[in-house]
């Protein structure tokens, strides 16, 4: 087992915000079981804020601890200011994770970026 | 409550097995080389250990066992100390798809080196059929290597059915027996195999021992040039600590083996029955009945074999996984993929490598323990909500 930052572990033990939203205003998903990893984020928007952030991973305990930090991270932001939200980042908020699980299992910052492109798109394509 | 369930990985020293090797940590400090009493004394012991090692194989001849640090060096020597030493006569091997990494990855550098590699297939359980070995010998076919079973499903080989091949075709046959060395009995000749791998760090010994047999007449190039230690096979000065030691394991382990794999094979049974009546969707892997006392794997469905493990150990218990995720290389586990499991299914891979120290109330504890984990990691899963919906819309 890799050794883990205390805050990772923290959060693979309680992940916040794990679900999906009914009716989410934006859905992505990156990642996929063969490499191991899959997240997928589910966003509503209110008044250009991320109102409610939930999740769904398929995982390692790294890939748990980044979605749940993710979703921590980008709650209650501006769409802007969750769009800056990069893996870098959320690696530095968890305190650190292992080299070898930095790309695979850092993939929560870029599946929430798809949820709101998925969410932009929609209100672009005025379904929204 | 600690559960140790990672045997697979390595085993604890048995108390007789340390009481043996301390004096080598201590007085008996000689080299076995040396020819003077402190030389004879550790000289004594290593060659007792090498009897007790050939026992434990059913080899008639101590001087055919060789000394190694691990069973790794084994295969290492086994798979390129032989192909070199071959080598004029051809440059083929074949191997299984599902060899341990010190097998396989030995057999790619033979490939860098020039000489030509096969990979025969397995059946879903892991079986390698040997007319697959026969379809694939050629004029050139210098080497065969199978596991006698393979660690990480359990599964037995037919070695004794390939033995006959590659005896019928003169072609050295070699097996890894690091995972049934000590469980199931063994015997070389019957076996029909040339050369034969094990290690003491599975079955009760020393990590940074390990043997390779081979029948006289074998010709094998060293890998390790130096003194003329072990026939000339393998310079270096002896272990003496380790190989007194895995002596010791040897001994015990022929001693109590039907003891041992009674009890091994009633709560490997346990856990491979029971197991899928407390958790939906999980599959055994390996062959149902033909494996190795000590093995119980499975995959669970729709979650990662890391994350399990990491409730698990939070809960007290040790086991492993060939997940992508556990591996450093971030790869699923190649013998899972051969066994033609998708990447999906091999990522939820758990491994129990049960031991002679485990009792029922270990086995009662995990079958307890695991229900809420899965449950936990497949409300956590897009894969397992997919399952659902799926499941739902279909009715």
């Amino acid at each position: 087992m890799p050794v883990y930052s205390a805050k990772v572990m923290e959060h693979f033990t309680n992940p916040r915000n794990v679900g999906e939203i009914e009716n989410p205003d934006g859905i992505g998903e990156e990642g996929n079981p063969v490499c191991g990893d899959m997240m997928t984020f589910y966003i509503k928007v209110k008044d250009n804020r991320l109102d409610d952030v939930k999740f769904k991973t398929f995982g390692c305990g790294a890939a748990i601890a980044v979605s749940s930090m993710v979703s921590e991270m980008a709650k209650g932001k501006t769409i802007e200011e969750a769009l800056k939200i990069t893996p870098q980042l959320v690696a530095d908020e968890l305190e650190g994770l292992p080299k070898q699980k930095f790309h695979c299992s850092n993939l929560g910052a870029q599946a929430l970026h798809k949820a709101i492109e998925d969410y932009l798109s929609k209100k672009k394509g005025g379904t929204h | 409550m600690k559960v140790y369930f990672d045997n697979a990985a390595t085993t604890p020293l048995l108390p007789e097995v340390r009481d043996a090797m301390l004096p080598f940590l201590g007085e008996a400090f000689g080299n076995p080389s040396s020819l003077h009493d402190w030389g004879d004394a550790a000289r004594m012991d290593v060659d007792k250990a090498r009897e007790q090692v050939a026992r434990l194989i059913g080899a008639t001849k101590p001087e055919e066992v060789i000394f190694t640090s691990c069973g790794t060096e084994s295969n290492n020597f086994a798979i390129k100390g032989i192909a070199l030493a071959q080598q004029s006569k051809g440059k083929h091997i074949i191997i299984s798809a599902v060899e341990h990494f010190s097998v396989l990855h030995s057999a790619r550098t033979m490939e860098k080196l020039g000489f030509e590699l096969t990979l025969v297939p397995v059946d879903k359980y892991g079986v390698v059929d040997p007319d697959d070995i026969r379809k694939n010998i050629r004029k050139d076919t210098i080497l065969v290597s199978v596991m006698h079973a393979n660690g990480e499903v359990g599964t037995i080989e037919p070695i004794k059915e390939i033995g006959k091949i590659t005896r019928e075709n003169n072609i050295v046959f070699h097996t890894d027996a690091v995972a049934t060395a000590g469980y199931i009995p063994i015997d070389v000749k019957e076996l029909g195999v040339d050369a034969l791998s094990l290690a003491g760090s599975q079955f009760y010994g020393p990590k940074g021992s390990g043997a390779l047999w081979m029948r006289r007449g074998v010709r094998i190039m060293p890998l390790l040039d130096g003194g003329t230690q072990e026939g000339g096979r393998r310079a270096g000065t002896e272990n003496v600590p380790a190989i007194v030691g895995l002596g010791k394991a040897a001994e015990l382990a022929m001693a109590d083996m039907a003891a041992r794999a009674e009890h091994l094979t009633f709560l490997r049974d346990r856990l491979l029955n029971e197991m899928p009546s407390k958790v939906d969707h999980v599959v055994v892997t390996g062959h149902p009945t033909n494996r190795v006392p000590w093995n119980a794997s499975f995959t669970v469905e729709f979650i990662e074999g890391e994350s399990m493990l990491m409730m698990l150990n939070a809960k007290g218990v040790a086991v492993s996984s060939g997940s992508a995720c556990t591996s450093k290389a971030l790869k699923a586990s190649h013998v899972l993929i051969a066994m033609c499991l998708s990447h999906e299914l091999s990522q939820g891979s758990l491994l129990f490598g049960i031991g002679i120290d485990n009792k029922p109330e270990d086995v009662d504890y995990v079958l307890e323990e695991m229900p809420p984990i899965v449950d936990r990691l497949r409300q956590m899963s897009p894969l397992y909500s997919k399952f659902v919906k799926a499941s739902k819309g279909g009715k």
